[in-house]
């Protein structure tokens, strides 16, 4: 059944060479852990690529309850988490995929730079990824206020004082970062909320693509 | 037509890109500063918020006044209370200090460190300052506390703007 309208599709759209493109290919034997189990640190790129669909799936269902406001943000989170059916567990999983994800990209940051697998030709390579590393931080931070409970709250603050700090632009910085000059509140809250489900994903996803047809195109470094 | 310094191709690529670049602008332009609208509004003004504080009651003990104001914070107006630890130096100048910890932000008390008396002493990291509100070397803070603006009406305390020390 499956065959035939596959086949059915194919027959139109020719669409064979394009998943063999992206899927058909050998994993060299050098990064197999079937072969070598030492491989297995050629794993965790992947396993940070898992974790963040499991992220951005298990936030789009979040946000089917999730408020961005600082009256209801916190009750709509306790109502997830305490009366929604499995709602401990979808919280949990982007909880606690979101250190496990930075956790995965910190080993495979270093399993590259250990292997001096970022070298030439590589370099571009490198530097997405160093921006990939610096776009997980910045959904870290913005995830970790939506709850707008005490902790997020004090957390923000500190984080914002440390913006302000900066030279020059300090104080216009965190203005635009807070939505106001003094208040940590409502316009903070909606901007923090916009940025980590929109726009930060979004640049991810287009910095993951880039980072992958790079190794599609540069294939993974040799054997040491 | 005798000199033809531009070609059909050109002239075409060249008011493509115009039209196109005109386009995106229109559309971005917004956009950028629908974003940015805090940053370029004009900040609130030094509005003096009256106390329940009479002057003449100040001493040279620093005490705790709380007042209320009318904040808008976004589409949401609440009642705000903030804090000033208030006294008169000797020469009758008001002094109201924010309680405010320069180091990361917790609310500083005076002589509430049974150590160092008479100095504004924040719990969370041990934070002092002395009573003119300037940070104890050593301690986490890293500037002085900032000071209100004061006003005397009708014989009680006003309160301003924040200003750093």
């Amino acid at each position: 059944m499956i065959n035939k309208i596959y086949d059915w599709v194919d027959e139109r759209l020719d669409i064979t060479p394009l998943w063999r493109d992206i899927a058909d290919h050998e994993v060299p034997e050098h990064v197999n852990p079937a072969h070598h189990f030492s491989a297995f640190v050629y794993c965790f790129g992947g396993l940070t690529f898992f974790i963040t669909v499991i992220q951005i799936l298990s936030g789009m269902f979040l946000t089917m309850y999730y408020v961005p406001d600082i009256v209801n943000a916190w009750e709509s989170v306790y109502y997830l988490q305490n009366e929604v059916a499995f709602g401990q567990i979808v919280r949990g999983m982007h909880h606690w995929g979101a250190s496990l994800v930075i956790v995965m990209m910190f080993l495979h940051t270093l399993r590259v730079f250990f292997q001096g697998a970022y070298k030439k030709p590589r370099e571009l390579n490198w530097m997405v990824g160093v921006l990939i590393f610096f776009i997980m931080l910045a959904l870290g931070l913005t995830g970790y206020l939506l709850p707008w409970d005490m902790k997020a709250l004090f957390a923000t603050k500190v984080t914002l004082t440390i913006m302000e700090s900066v030279p020059l632009i300090g104080p216009a910085l965190k203005t635009l970062v807070a939505g106001d000059p003094t208040i940590v509140g409502a316009q903070t809250l909606t901007r923090f909320f916009a940025v980590h489900v929109f726009f930060l994903p979004a640049a991810l996803l287009g910095l993951i693509a880039a980072h992958f047809l790079m190794i599609r195109k540069q294939g993974i470094s040799g054997p040491l | 037509m005798s000199k033809q310094n531009v070609t059909r191709r050109q002239f075409l690529n060249y008011t493509l890109t115009g039209v196109g670049g005109f386009m995106a602008a229109g559309m971005i332009m917004p956009m950028v500063r629908f974003a940015i609208d805090p940053v370029l509004k004009a900040e609130a003004s030094g509005d003096f918020v009256a106390t329940k504080m009479k002057v003449s009651e100040l001493t040279g003990e620093p005490v705790r006044v709380d007042y209320s104001f009318d904040q808008k914070d976004g589409w949401y107006e609440t009642s705000q209370t903030n804090t000033a630890w208030v006294y008169k130096t000797d020469d009758g100048k008001i002094v109201a200090l924010s309680p405010i910890c320069k180091h990361l932000g917790c609310t500083v008390a005076w002589n509430t460190d049974k150590e160092n008396p008479n100095q504004f002493f924040c719990p969370c990291h041990y934070g002092r300052y002395t009573k003119d509100g300037v940070n104890v070397k050593g301690t986490p803070p890293i500037a002085p506390l900032d000071l209100y603006a004061t006003k005397e009406k009708d014989g009680i305390l006003y309160l301003g703007q924040l200003i750093p020390q």
